[in-house]
């Protein structure tokens, strides 16, 4: 699009656009040019706002090895990315469909552990348990970020109580309701109430799952992404659909939020640190994947993104007895009918995008 | 260089020779920027996931979703293309008769926004038009009625003519420039009162900024999928980002570059009125 735009205004604004591209391409040469990058670099691939940034200078300093930071929005966005092999990364941080998909197309490195004593001393054996349902034998990935999937609600605006999907049914609330801009996690909301698997493929169950997304378009107030973060903080809608670890931070900024994981069962996800097959630096992402898992940087990492930790010895370090206890950062999951998303092959991918377009172009 | 050519024969070779030499880079530019992936949209447009022909991507468009999507940002892009044709004309007239000195100041401000980044700007707009955003605030402070345009097709279109208004004002205001304030003052002389003189000599001679006006503000309005993003909510899906989404989300290139061939074709039906009504190119003022 915005090629389209210089495009029509001629030679003079290509000429401009040519001249910053010079310069951007300058100053990227100056900054690789200082001495961090003795020891080479890592490319990493993660999402958007989901490090503290500190860390990263603590691990150029410690190590000497350059750090390339690249981010993401969606899972989606990120994997043709990478199966197009156009740019390199070293370490990437999907989620485990994800992640399935990539070991089932052959993308990923096996991870030799040796190389990364932190991960198997500080990360909890259930969380390791937990992430052979995407990688069975637990060779090619190393658990970063845990949480759920709920509703974040305004105490202020909204007077029902709050346990069910079906709340984002409620005419009561139209126009107020944040939706997931983001396939899978909007059919997990209505597949879950029609109490379907969140990982069905059975076009009956998704015709269903469409239909009830379609009738409840005109209540949504808008399909966001990271958004929902800002706008629920703002006021801006009485209910959102979030991540739990956007939750914490949401709370901390307006207190009548709160967060509910609704009783018809939600995801359970998990984010790992996974090697792509052709990392040009192995030895790097390795050193870089066992710093995260050093328990004074995963509880950095904790403070400041406030995504639940699978880091047992982090969580240990949290000064803040409410939150190192905290239901929403580290829930009691046996009372909740839980699933965690699988890879369900192209052919299921592509019937949930296309049932997605219909509801999105309704 | 027809003087030199007619004065010194020999020399039209060498500053022929210099000429190719000097557009080198620019078809360097254009064979890698345009030309290579115009081949390769082309390329995954026309063939399916196992590299055999087929037009079944491009075919595609007449499905309900893709239809109605195309319908919809056809008729946006008219609707504000129009909107900036009506703001802007008049703009031009008052701007073309201000003196120099006025003149570069008012089109300056009108160059200015464009200095900063388009997607700054209309993020600013979703502030600003939020239910809890900035003119809402002030609207409830004043105890007015509140403003409920935002995640509409209304916020779309705002965010269209915001955008791209100074492609329609500074053609026409090229091309109104151009007009020999003499024919104007003849037209008077010859008894046509304003209206007249408006119509029948300003208005034909501004022609060529008018028609290049419509298609610096249709091409990119038909194309875009930012605007509709992030002042429509997402709920609005235009082709933009129905091919957007089959890049990024569905990983589905054919398709995509299937979808990108047909809105190529309305591009070009826009660009051949260019071709036929701006010959000479008056109308580009960038």
């Amino acid at each position: 699009m915005k090629n389209k735009t210089v495009f029509s205004c001629g030679k003079k604004a290509g000429g401009l656009l040519m001249a910053s591209a010079l310069l951007a391409i300058s100053l990227t040469a100056c900054g690789s040019a200082d001495n961090t990058a003795a020891n080479g670099e890592v490319v990493v691939y993660n999402w958007g706002e989901y490090i503290d940034p500190e860390t990263i200078d603590m691990f150029e300093e410690e190590t000497g090895i350059k750090v390339v930071y690249d981010e993401f929005e969606t899972n989606e966005i990120m994997y043709p990315k990478v199966e197009a092999g156009a740019s390199a990364y070293d370490v990437i941080c999907p989620s485990d469909y994800m992640i399935r998909k990539m070991i089932d197309n052959d993308l990923l490195a096996e991870i030799n552990f040796d190389n990364i004593p932190n991960a198997k001393e500080n990360i909890g054996s259930q969380y390791w348990e937990q992430a052979r349902g995407f990688d069975p034998e637990n060779k090619y990935s190393v658990p970063y970020c845990w949480g759920t999937v709920g509703i974040l609600y305004n105490k202020t605006m909204v007077d029902d109580t709050v346990d069910s999907w079906s709340i984002l049914w409620n005419e009561k609330y139209a126009d107020n309701i944040l939706m997931q801009d983001s396939v899978r996690d909007a059919f997990m909301v209505a597949l879950r109430l029609n109490g379907n698997s969140m990982n069905s493929t059975d076009p009956d169950e998704l015709s269903a799952a469409r239909d009830l997304l379609i009738a409840q378009k005109p209540l949504v107030q808008a399909y966001v992404i990271d958004q929902v973060r800002d706008k629920m903080i703002g006021g801006e809608a009485a209910l959102g659909v979030i991540y739990s670890g956007e939750a914490i931070y949401t709370q901390r900024e307006n207190p009548d939020l709160e967060y509910v994981i609704p009783k018809e069962g939600t995801n359970v996800w998990i984010d790992s640190w996974v090697i792509p097959k052709n990392a040009p630096n192995m030895e790097n992402a390795e050193k870089f994947i066992d710093f995260m898992c050093r328990p004074d940087i995963a509880l950095l990492n904790f403070e400041y993104i406030t995504y639940s930790t699978p880091n047992d010895a982090a969580r240990e370090l949290i000064e803040d007895e409410e939150i190192r206890n905290s239901s929403i950062a580290f829930p009691d999951l046996s009372q909740y009918d839980l699933e965690t998303f699988s890879y369900l092959g192209e052919e299921g991918d592509a019937l949930y995008n296309s049932m997605w377009k219909e509801v999105k172009s309704n | 260089m027809n003087k030199a050519a007619v004065k010194k024969p020999e020399s039209i070779k060498i500053s022929y020779f210099n000429q190719k030499l000097l557009t080198a880079p620019y078809l360097v530019w254009s064979a890698a920027f345009i030309v290579i992936p115009l081949c390769m949209i082309f390329y995954y447009g026309l063939t399916d996931k196992s590299g055999a022909f087929t037009l079944e991507n491009v075919i595609s468009i007449a499905s309900a979703e893709h239809a109605k999507a195309l319908w919809l940002s056809l008729l946006l892009s008219f609707v504000s293309t129009l909107i900036c044709l009506l703001l802007a004309y008049p703009l031009a007239m008052i701007l073309a008769q201000k003196n120099v000195s006025r003149q570069s100041f008012i089109v300056l401000i009108f160059i200015l926004p464009m200095w900063m980044n388009f997607l700054l700007r209309t993020l600013a707009w979703q502030t600003l038009l939020e239910k809890t955003g900035v003119i809402n605030s002030v609207l409830s402070f004043l105890h007015l009625p509140t403003l409920n345009i935002i995640n509409t097709p209304g916020a779309i279109i705002l965010g269209m003519v915001y955008n791209f208004l100074p492609f329609m004002v500074l053609p026409l205001y090229n091309s109104l420039t151009k007009i020999d304030p003499n024919v104007v003052n003849a037209a008077y002389d010859l008894g046509a009162n304003a209206v007249q003189t408006f119509l029948r000599v300003i208005l034909p001679l501004s022609v060529p900024g008018v028609i290049s006006g419509i298609t610096m503000v249709f091409v990119p309005a038909l194309t875009t999928f930012v605007i509709s993003n992030l002042l429509g909510g997402s709920k609005i899906l235009l082709i933009g980002n129905v091919i957007e989404q089959e890049f990024t989300q569905a990983s589905n290139w054919h398709l995509g570059s299937g979808l990108s061939i047909v809105l190529m074709v309305f591009i070009l039906i826009n660009m051949l009125l260019t071709a036929i009504f701006d010959k000479n190119g008056e109308g580009n003022a960038l």
